[in-house]
C-alpha cells in the first residue's frame, strides 16, 4: 500500500445506518441510530455497559437483527435475505471479546476454514494467505498448535488473523481486549494499530482510551441505546460537550 | 517488632539437592497405605473385602475348574463331573453354532462369516480414518476369518477365494486407507446380499435408488439450494424404490449370479443380534443428528415434529414398539406389502435409538458456547457448513460417552426381539437348547456363555470410545 494512502479516509461510504431501532422483546436497546462510516475510517465506540454498543456493531453483520430502519453495508442492505447476509458477512470481519476460535481445529485450520469453504479458494493458496497473516500478527510458529495451547493475547491475534484471511473490507472489534491480562492487551492493540495504519475500515468497541486517541478519527459515545456524542478524539477527550460524556470520562480516566 | 525484621532478612548460600521421598511415601508401600490401609475403617473394609472375595472364589472356583467339555447330555456331564459338581460346557460345544447363527443353513455359514469380516473392513475407515490402525484391524480379522472358514467350511474354493479377497482388502487398507470408504458405502448392499441371498441384481437395483437421489440432488441443488435438493432427491429415490425398482428386479431378479435365498426366520443368535444392532447403530446416528438439529431449529414446524417424535418414542417402551413392528405395522402399510419381520424390527429399533441419540447430541449442542455459532456466522459460513465443520465435530465429541452408552444399550436391547418370536441369543436360542431332552435342566452355562460374548462386545465399544475421546482431545483444558 502506498504511503500516501495510509490512514486516508475516502468519501466512499462503507456503512450507512439510518433511523435504526432494535428491541430485545419489549426492551428498546438501540434507539434511532444514524451513522455513516466512510471507507478508511477508524471509529471507536465507547460507553457504559448496557449502552448497546456491542449490539450496534453486531447489527452490522447481522449477528443481531434490527427491527426498524436501514443498514447498508458496502452497498448491500441487510434484510432477512440470507444471500445478502452471507455476502455482507464474508466482507466484514469480526473479532470477539472471547476470541471464539474453533478449539477442535489447529491455528492454521482456523484461518483457512472460511476462505476454503466460503470463498472456495484452493487449500494451498488459503494456507499461504493464512501464513502471511499469521506472520503479520507475529505468531507464524504457532500455526500447527491448537487454540487451547496459546495464551489469551496470542488467541486474540489468531482471531484477528482469521478474520483478515477472508480479506474483509471492514473489521468490527467487539471489546477485543476486555478478556485479556494487562500484559497481553498491548500485543493485541499493536496488531490493531498496525491494521489501522494500512487503511482498514475499523469499528471498535473498546475502553482503551489510549488506543482511541492514537488511531481513531472519530469517537462515538453511547448511552441508553443512543448515540450521545461523537467527535474527533482530541475534541472528545479534551472538550466533551454533554454532561453524560463528562461523567463517563471522569469515571474511566479518573484514576 | 525488631525481632521479626531481623528474621525477614535471609540469604541462601547454597542450593539444596533434590532427595527421594521417605520410604513410606513411595513405591508399593505408599500405594498400599493410601489405597488399602488409609485408616482403621479403610483397613477393616479391606480385610472384609478380601474375605468375601476368598469365600466367593472358594465356592465358585471348583465349579469352573471342574468344567466338562466332552459329553452328549447333561446327565453324562454330571456323571463325569462327579459329586462335587462342575460346569457343563459341553452344551456350548454341542450347540455353539445355534448361538452364533440360529437356524442359518450350515453349508452357507461362510456367508455370515464373510459378512462379519467385511463389516470390520467397512468399519476400518470409519473408526480409524486414514490411519494404519485400520489395516492392522483388517489384517487380524482376515487371518481369523480364513482360520474359522478353514475349520467350518468344507469347500476349499470358498476358503481360497475369501482368503484372496481379504488379502486384497488388506493391501488396499495398507496402501491407501482412505479408499476403503467405498467398501464402507457398498457394504450394506453386499452384506444384505450375502446374508439373505437371492439374485445379486436386487441389491444392485436398490443401490440405483441412491444413484437417482444423488443425480437429482446434483441437478436441483445449484438452483434451489441444499434443503430442496435433498428433499426432492429423497422423494425421487422413494418414487424409484416404490414403483420402478419392482420392474427392474422383476426383469433381472432371476438372472445369475445369485446365492441361495435364506429366510428371515432362519436367522438367529448373535447373527441376528448383529444384523439388528449394527444396522440400527449406523442408521440411528445420522437420524439422531437431524432430530437434534430439528429440535433446536427456529422453524416451528420442524421443531414441533422433532420434539413430538422424540418425546413419543422415548415415552413408549421398546417392547411396545417391537409388538407394533410385528403386528400393527402391517395394518398401516398398503396391502400386499410384505415387509420382512427383521426389517420391521430394525426400522423401529433404529427410530427408538435415534430418539435417544438425538437427546444425547442435543446435550452436546447445548454445551457449546454461543460464541462458536457466532464466529461461524461472522465468517460467512452457511447453516450446513457451520454445522458440519464447526458445531457437529465439537458437539459429537462432547457426546461420545452418551452416544456409546446408547449404542451399548441398543445392542443389548436386541435380545428383546425374542418377544416377537425372533431367535435372540439370550432367550430364543437358549429356550430351544433347553427344550432338547439331552440338555433339559441346564441353567447357568448358556447364560454365562451369552453374557460373556455380550460383555466382550460392549466392553470393546466402551474401550474404543475412550480411545476416540483421547484422540480427539484438543482443547488442552
Amino acid at each position: 500500500m502506498a504511503e500516501a494512502q495510509k490512514m486516508q479516509v475516502t468519501d466512499e461510504v462503507a456503512i450507512s445506518i439510518s433511523n435504526m431501532n432494535k428491541w430485545y422483546g419489549t426492551f428498546h436497546v438501540l434507539r434511532d441510530i444514524n451513522m455513516t462510516v466512510n471507507r478508511g475510517e477508524r471509529i471507536v465506540i465507547c460507553g457504559p455497559s448496557g449502552s448497546g454498543k456491542s449490539t450496534l456493531i453486531r447489527c452490522i453483520n447481522r449477528l443481531e437483527e434490527h427491527q426498524q430502519g436501514q443498514i447498508v453495508v458496502d452497498g448491500t442492505e441487510l434484510t432477512s435475505d440470507l444471500k445478502n447476509i452471507d455476502k455482507v458477512r464474508s466482507e466484514v470481519g469480526m473479532v470477539f471479546q472471547h476470541f471464539n476460535l474453533f478449539p477442535h481445529l489447529t491455528i492454521l485450520e482456523n484461518c483457512t476454514l472460511a476462505p476454503i469453504w466460503v470463498r472456495k479458494i484452493p487449500k494451498r493458496e488459503a494456507e499461504e494467505t493464512a501464513m502471511h497473516f499469521l506472520t503479520k500478527v507475529k505468531i507464524p510458529e504457532q500455526a500447527n498448535k491448537y487454540p487451547g495451547q496459546l495464551s489469551g493475547g496470542q488467541q486474540q491475534r489468531v482471531a484477528i488473523a482469521r478474520s483478515l484471511c477472508m480479506k474483509p473490507r471492514i473489521m468490527l472489534f467487539d471489546e477485543p481486549t476486555s478478556a485479556l491480562d494487562p500484559e497481553m492487551i498491548k500485543e493485541v492493540l499493536d496488531t490493531m494499530i498496525a491494521l489501522a495504519e494500512e487503511g482498514m475500515t475499523m469499528l471498535c468497541v473498546t475502553h482503551e482510551m489510549g488506543f482511541a486517541q492514537a488511531v481513531a478519527n472519530r469517537v462515538i459515545f453511547m448511552d441508553q441505546g443512543q448515540i450521545v456524542e461523537q467527535n474527533e478524539p482530541k475534541e472528545f477527550f479534551n472538550n466533551p460537550k454533554s454532561d453524560r460524556t463528562k461523567l463517563f470520562l471522569s469515571q474511566i480516566l479518573g484514576h | 517488632m525488631s525481632d521479626t525484621r531481623a528474621e525477614t532478612a535471609f540469604i541462601r548460600t547454597e542450593m539444596l539437592a533434590p532427595e527421594l521421598p521417605p520410604v513410606t511415601e513411595r513405591g508399593i508401600i505408599k500405594w498400599l497405605r493410601e489405597n488399602l490401609f488409609a485408616g482403621w475403617l479403610n483397613s477393616a473394609l479391606t480385610i472384609v473385602s478380601l474375605l468375601v472375595v476368598f469365600l466367593l472364589l472358594k465356592s465358585a472356583l471348583p465349579w469352573w475348574l471342574n468344567g466338562v467339555w466332552n459329553a452328549t447330555s447333561l446327565g453324562e456331564c454330571r456323571t463325569i463331573a462327579g459329586p462335587e459338581g462342575g460346569a457343563c460346557w459341553a452344551v456350548i460345544k454341542a450347540r455353539w453354532h445355534q448361538y452364533i447363527f440360529g437356524f442359518y443353513p450350515q453349508d452357507a455359514y461362510w456367508r455370515p462369516i464373510l459378512a462379519f469380516a467385511l463389516m470390520f473392513v467397512a468399519l476400518a475407515p470409519v473408526l480409524y480414518y486414514g490411519l494404519r490402525n485400520g489395516a492392522k484391524l483388517i489384517g487380524t480379522v482376515a487371518v481369523l476369518t480364513v482360520l474359522s472358514l478353514a475349520l467350518l467350511d468344507h469347500d476349499v474354493t470358498h476358503v481360497v477365494l475369501i482368503a484372496v479377497l481379504m488379502a486384497v482388502l488388506f493391501a488396499v487398507s495398507w496402501i491407501a486407507p482412505k479408499r476403503l470408504v467405498y467398501v464402507t458405502l457398498l457394504y450394506p448392499f453386499v452384506a444384505f446380499w450375502l446374508l439373505w441371498g437371492g439374485s445379486v441384481w436386487k441389491p444392485v437395483a436398490t443401490l440405483l435408488g441412491f444413484g437417482v437421489m444423488v443425480l437429482v440432488y446434483r441437478l436441483i441443488q445449484p438452483r434451489l439450494g441444499v434443503i430442496m435438493g435433498t428433499a426432492i432427491g429423497f422423494l425421487a429415490a422413494c418414487f424409484y424404490w416404490l414403483f420402478v425398482q419392482g420392474i427392474i428386479t422383476g426383469a433381472l431378479g432371476s438372472l445369475p449370479p445369485g446365492l441361495a435365498g435364506v429366510n428371515s426366520d432362519q436367522f438367529g443368535g448373535f447373527l441376528l443380534a448383529f444384523v439388528i444392532g449394527v444396522t440400527a447403530i449406523t442408521c440411528s446416528l445420522p437420524i439422531g443428528i437431524l432430530l437434534a438439529l430439528g429440535r433446536r431449529s427456529d422453524m416451528v414446524l420442524i421443531k414441533t415434529l422433532s420434539v413430538g417424535f422424540i418425546e413419543f418414542i422415548r415415552g413408549v417402551p421398546l417392547i411396545t414398539m417391537l409388538f407394533t413392528a410385528s403386528l400393527l405395522l402391517q395394518y398401516f402399510l398398503p396391502p400386499q406389502t410384505n415387509f420382512d419381520l427383521i426389517l420391521r424390527v430394525v426400522i423401529l429399533v433404529t427410530l427408538f435409538a435415534a430418539a435417544y441419540i438425538a437427546e444425547v447430541i442435543r446435550g452436546g449442542l447445548a454445551a457449546l458456547p454461543r460464541g462458536q455459532y457466532e464466529a461461524a456466522d461472522a465468517l460467512g459460513l452457511d447453516y450446513w457448513q457451520a454445522q458440519r465443520l464447526i458445531i457437529m465435530p465439537q458437539a459429537l465429541k462432547i457426546s461420545i460417552p452418551g452416544i456409546v452408552s446408547t449404542f451399548i444399550g441398543l445392542f443389548k436391547d436386541t435380545t428383546l426381539v425374542s418377544f416377537v418370536g425372533l431367535l435372540d441369543p439370550l432367550r430364543g436360542v437358549t429356550q430351544i437348547v433347553r427344550a432338547d431332552i439331552n440338555w433339559k435342566g441346564i441353567y447357568w452355562e448358556p447364560y454365562i456363555f451369552v453374557g460373556v460374548i455380550f460383555f466382550l462386545i460392549c466392553f470393546g465399544m466402551s474401550r474404543y470410545s475412550m480411545y476416540l475421546e483421547q484422540k480427539l482431545k484438543t482443547d488442552h483444558r
